[in-house]
């Protein structure tokens, strides 16, 4: 069985492919990096996975089964999260209360209209727990957008760690960090527990190398190398991609 | 929760003000502008729902308290009774709120908006139009109001009375609406309708049913509004009827609970009250509006709120001993 698979996908805008047959297999509790410059096609591909985007061609399988016609919303339920390269969390809100959302995506309270949500007290103390994880516990009541850069970055990996998700998709989740918060999220990933699949989008190959346990090169859109960490960086078209020549 | 804070305090003492307003006004003239402040803040509160928490802007909202009062108004003269008039109102608004919907939901924003304007234009042309029901340009009088527990509603303190209750019954749903797991997921879509996407939630779901909720309290509001002129003709279903109720919304506060109320008595007060002095009222309002928007864009009530809070800060800073200032020396 194969986490997540993703057999001949194709997807074009207009006259650009930006996805060419591509064909993924990750393993159940593997850590898959993807990697390619600028333009490769590496966020619309989790666009794909995760449903943002219907392909024009090619499957998607999570644990077996066929997600490629589901909905977003149901792919998160079957044990989907991601987060955003682009940071995408609710600025009016409190780091909280970001949170609280990411737990009520799957519970079904969400569609409840009466009950006061701030007397929730399971659910508050699940939505602690998960900012405990990423360090932020101690700021969970302050507005969103008093925070720093680096600190939204760790409220996106909350969110994606409090869905307790079995295939979680990081879409370069170190981008516009300093190296000591490269660090600390660094570590923060290592830490998540192997029952949980990790697909990592990442333009910068030396931060999260020693992270993945195989790595996939998209360039154009095509999957030039794939194999584990050694094959790839050894492998001459890597090079040729990344340096030309 | 907490024992009694400010907040309680103020709120009782806003509901006691509202109870024995009547009878310190005692002008049943005054008495009824009360009332149509009250039906409109109701209607206010509804649009709100829509364009504060969930980021929708409608202008054809006149058109669902408009169904509902046509709906009351053509039962009642068909000989049916006050509750079967008033079921058949709220449902007949439900009904085409329904389909405002089902067709406006397909997009956000501006097409959101031109969507909903015509839907409204369409049920007003219908009005006019579609005369062996709505009666045309001649509409169609209510000859009484209802009499609930044998009470007639037939002064100006009883039917203030009637409206009261039912727009504390509006703010309470609202306040326990938005503070609600479903209320927190509406400002979700309205923030980021992507993430909510991801995250597990039926964003288009979540959007109909605030729809149907600001459809049903539009409705209530058009329910009040035939018993209250006890006449419904097409021009209370026009877009400026629309651009009205908006106009409450957007200049008392989106997205706050009290800023529809606060914009509703403006607008009542202005058209009603300041037109007896001022023969161009709509000028006045005009000016007033301009001058929301250029001093706070947000709203009366948010924009007091923040403007009272600045100059707190300011006179708690001046009433402190001069602060060391940074300029490299060292105390």
């Amino acid at each position: 069985m194969t986490a997540l698979a993703v057999r001949g996908l194709n997807k074009s805008f207009g006259g650009l492919n930006v996805t060419k047959n591509v064909n993924l297999a990750v393993e159940p509790g593997e850590r898959r990096l993807i990697i390619g410059p600028n333009g490769a096609g590496k966020t619309t591909l989790f666009n794909l996975v995760t449903g943002e985007l219907s392909p024009d061609r090619g499957a998607i399988l999570l644990f077996d089964r066929d997600i490629t016609r589901l909905p977003s919303r149901n792919r998160a339920h079957l044990g989907m999260a991601r987060t955003y390269q682009i940071i995408t969390l609710f600025p009016r809100d409190t780091i909280l209360r970001n949170a609280l959302l990411a737990l009520l995506g799957l519970s079904p309270l969400r569609w409840n209209p009466w009950l006061p949500l701030h007397l929730q007290r399971d659910l508050l103390s699940q939505a602690r727990a998960a900012l405990g994880r990423v360090g932020l516990e101690h700021m969970a009541d302050r507005p969103l957008a008093e925070t720093s850069y680096g600190e939204k970055r760790r409220v996106e990996i909350a969110m994606a760690l409090a869905q307790k998700p079995r295939v979680l998709l990081l879409d370069e989740p170190f981008a516009g960090l300093s190296i000591d918060e490269r660090r600390d999220v660094r570590e923060l990933l290592k830490a998540i527990p192997r029952d949980v699949t990790v697909v990592m989008i990442e333009h910068d190959m030396d931060t999260a190398l020693d992270l993945a346990d195989r790595i996939t090169l998209l360039h154009f859109g095509e999957v030039i190398v794939e194999g584990t960490r050694a094959e790839v960086v050894a492998d001459p078209r890597t090079r040729e991609v990344y340096l030309g020549e | 929760m907490s024992p009694v804070s400010p907040r309680h305090i103020a709120i009782a003492i806003a509901i006691i003000a509202l109870i024995v307003a009547p009878y310190a006004i005692n002008q049943p003239y005054y008495v009824n502008i009360a009332s149509q402040i009250l039906l409109y803040a109701v209607f206010a509160l509804g649009l709100n729902i829509l364009v504060g928490y969930a980021g929708l802007v409608s202008l054809g909202h006149a058109g669902l308290s408009g169904v509902a009062a046509y709906g009351v108004a053509y039962l009642l003269a068909a000989g049916d009774s006050h509750i079967v008039a008033i079921v058949g109102g709220l449902a007949a608004g439900l009904f085409v709120t329904a389909g405002f919907a089902a067709l406006s939901l397909r997009a956000t924003g501006i097409s959101f908006i031109m969507i909903t304007l015509a839907l409204g234009e369409i049920i007003w042309g219908l009005a006019y139009r579609w005369i062996s029901i709505t009666n045309g340009d001649n509409g169609i009088s209510v000859s009484a109001r209802p009499a609930p527990f044998g009470l007639p509603l037939d002064s100006a303190n009883a039917f203030y009375d009637t409206t009261l209750v039912v727009f504390l019954l509006a703010v309470a749903a609202c306040a326990i609406f938005v503070r609600s797991p479903f209320g927190a997921a509406l400002t979700g879509t309205r923030d980021q309708p992507r993430r909510m996407s991801a995250l597990g939630f039926h964003v288009w779901m979540i959007r109909f049913w605030a729809f149907m909720f600001s459809g049903l309290l539009s409705s209530v509001s058009g329910v009040l509004f035939i018993y209250y002129y006890q006449f419904i003709s097409p021009p209370a279903l026009a877009l400026t009827s629309s651009a009205e109720v908006l106009l409450m919304v957007i200049s008392g506060g989106a997205g706050t609970l009290l800023g529809p109320i606060v914009g509703a008595s403006l607008v009542v007060i202005i058209k009603l009250v300041v037109s007896a002095y001022v023969s161009r009222w709509n000028f006045m309002l005009g000016a007033i509006f301009v001058a929301i928007v250029v001093f706070m864009p947000e709203g009366l009530v948010p924009g007091t709120v923040r403007l009272t809070r600045a100059a707190w800060r300011e006179a708690n800073r001046r009433s402190l001993p001069a602060q060391p200032t940074i300029d490299g020396q060292k105390s």
